[in-house]
């Protein structure tokens, strides 16, 4: 059986309460009337209604007053005004403050079965979207950042503290650390969490292009530009604008950039209207930008606006303890989309894991993992299953800089690859656009 | 003794059809059907301003006509109804008690300026009828479309829906109408 809505009339009339009450008792519902807004409060005491019907003429408190007390104990309730002709000015006040809509007196039936009908919708609208957000909340990305480590903790207490905070947060860390999804869960926490977070990867995007895909265009702004485009500020509006490799724009785009985050207006390019957008900023780098501002790469005054809360994501080397957590995390993930059975890491595999050195930091780690649940056989994953440049690092010279061991390591993993850039970034855990850098950085021939 | 309808025509207000709207009705209200005469000042729940009668005073001064306790009473009037509220309307009833009052008037193709049709008036009126007992023996409104217990804020919702009870108001009412 259909559960019974119900409805509060508030109105002086006896006759009007009577002929309401008569009205909606036919129409299945659960009535209740009162005289005057005391009345009324007192029986929203004991419970509830799905639409509270007010005159708004009434000798005491008078509707408007009553539906702002009504509002403040029923955050979403449903306010219909019922007025006369002459009171129509007072009855749109009403509205302003948040009424669902009014009549006027006297109804028509058709007029009054249409407004029921669509304030049960909106009833049912709003608590499904209340449902939906539920849901949403309840898939947050900050479960999938894995993190036993004293490290992590630090982090993830962070990530809670600057949230709500709505200031701008620089991530840092290596490349393969996660911070994007540091920069999600900093966004799902927080009160933009049902506007969207929209990225923009500024070192993987040329600098013409990254204009047009930060500021937008108008039609006709450049040879190709067919349409007028929203660019990623525009599209984070009330939202998160999350820029990974902000240590790579150039000089103009600091510039640029500087120029929107003290106004937050821009224009498009190619166009003169002025567009205001509400967004939250949040960087990511794994450059050294202290040093990048010493040698006057990066602008002083860029790097104060964005350093406002500096969230320092630790390598994985420098957390071994996480290592074998998130390896079990991967395989759990790989088995459940590859449909495969959940299998056991061998102590062979778990002491390889721990011995290797991580420079592609988690998402080597993943894709070793991915690597090793594709190619492996067996109901466990062993040594044998991990890539072959894990089980080379034992023959590895220990007394390499850092700088040196990567510059190694990736000549290996290129040589193996046959120079393929793409196969070994994946490898590497890196993207094609970073790996190209440091073989452009160390000099490597392929 | 059973449940008996009274059909209470108001102040000699008797159509050419009168004779004929008890056997209609008959199908999905299996209960002894007489006529009543009843007679009173209409006047007294007339309201100048709106040149309209307000049928629950109309409808209290019927039950005082009621013959028996367990009896129902359905008054059928020719004047326009309204309650305080709204508009019109086009019957109203004590929800699970002993009457109901119907108005012709807005059931009229005349009041919409169509030509007079006593078949489709009937046929209205059997369904307002249907639908105003319902009420007196205790159903809601019903969100089936063809339901004679929807809801029908204008005429053409009347004529859109059938005179009869769907299945699950039959369960509720304990009745069974025929196919």
């Amino acid at each position: 059986m259909e559960q019974k809505h119900s409805i509060l009339i508030v109105d002086d009339e006896l006759s009007v309460r009577k002929s309401l009450e008569h009205w909606f008792l036919e129409d299945g519902f659960e009535v209740e009337t009162a005289e005057d807004g005391d009345e009324a409060l007192e029986k929203m005491n004991d419970q509830l209604f799905d639409i509270y019907l007010v005159d708004i003429k009434m000798p005491g408190m008078d509707g408007i007053t009553l539906q702002k007390k009504i509002t403040e104990i029923h955050e979403d309730a449903l306010v219909i005004i019922i007025t006369a002709y002459a009171s129509v000015d007072t009855a749109v006040e009403a509205l302003k403050h948040g009424a669902f809509d009014y009549v006027t007196k006297p109804i028509d039936p058709d007029d009054m079965s249409n407004l029921v009908r669509n304030a049960l919708k909106q009833k049912d609208l709003t608590e499904e979207n209340i449902r939906l957000k539920e849901q949403i909340s309840e898939m947050s990305p900050v479960d999938k950042i894995v993190g036993e480590s004293a490290e992590m903790q630090r982090v993830f207490e962070m990530i809670d503290q600057v949230a709500d905070a709505d200031s701008t947060v620089l991530i840092r860390g290596e490349s393969g650390t996660g911070k994007e999804l540091i920069a999600k869960a900093i966004h799902t926490k927080s009160h933009r969490k049902y506007y969207p977070i929209v990225a923009v990867n500024c070192g993987s995007i040329p600098e013409t292009l990254l204009e047009s895909e930060l500021f937008g265009h108008e039609k006709g702004a450049f040879t190709g530009a067919q349409y007028r485009r929203k660019g990623k500020l525009e599209l984070a509006d009330h939202g998160t604008l999350f820029l990974d490799e902000i240590g790579d724009i150039s000089s103009k785009m600091q510039v640029d950039l500087l120029r929107v985050l003290e106004s937050k207006t821009f224009t498009r390019l190619g166009g003169n209207e002025e567009i205001h957008s509400d967004f939250r900023l949040i960087c990511a780098t794994n450059k050294n930008l202290e040093q990048s501002v010493e040698e006057g790469e990066f602008r002083k005054d860029l790097y104060y606006r964005i350093n406002v809360f500096s969230i320092f994501v630790p390598p994985l080397r420098e957390r071994r303890s996480d290592i074998i957590p998130l390896a079990t995390y991967f395989v759990r993930k790989y088995a459940q989309s590859m449909a495969k059975p959940e299998r056991e890491l061998t102590d062979g595999a778990k002491e390889l894991l721990l011995q290797h050195h991580w420079p592609g930091n988690v998402r080597e780690l993943e894709n070793a993992i991915e690597r090793a649940m594709v190619v492996g056989k067996e109901d466990v994953i062993s040594s044998d299953d991990l890539p072959l440049q894990l089980k080379d690092n034992g023959e590895e010279p220990r007394n390499l800089s850092l700088e040196a061991m990567e510059k190694e390591h990736i000549k290996k993993v290129l040589k193996e690859m046959d120079g393929n850039v793409t196969q070994s970034a994946k490898v590497l855990g890196i993207d094609r656009v970073t790996l190209y850098n440091k073989i452009k950085k160390y000099g490597i021939e392929r | 003794m059973g449940v008996r309808i009274h059909f209470a025509y108001i102040n000699g207000y008797r159509p050419d059809w009168a004779e004929a709207l008890p056997e209609k009705l008959s199908d999905c209200l299996p209960y002894p059907m007489e006529h009543l005469t009843v007679q009173f000042d209409l006047k007294l729940f007339y309201t100048r301003e709106r040149n309209q009668y307000h049928s629950t005073l109309i409808l209290a001064q019927l039950l005082k006509h009621l013959p028996r306790e367990d009896d129902k009473i359905l008054g059928i009037t020719s004047v326009d109804l309204y309650l305080p509220v709204l508009t019109f309307v086009f019957g109203e009833s004590q929800l699970a008690g002993n009457g109901a009052v119907i108005s012709t008037h807005r059931l009229r193709n005349e009041f919409y300026g169509l030509p007079p049709d006593n078949e489709l008036l009937l046929e209205r009126t059997v369904k307002e009828a249907v639908h105003e007992l319902g009420h007196a023996f205790g159903l809601v409104h019903c969100s089936n479309y063809s339901c004679v217990m929807n809801s029908s804020t204008y005429v053409e919702n009347i004529d859109l829906k059938s005179s009869r009870f769907c299945k699950a108001c039959q369960a509720e009412m304990g009745v069974e109408c025929p196919e």
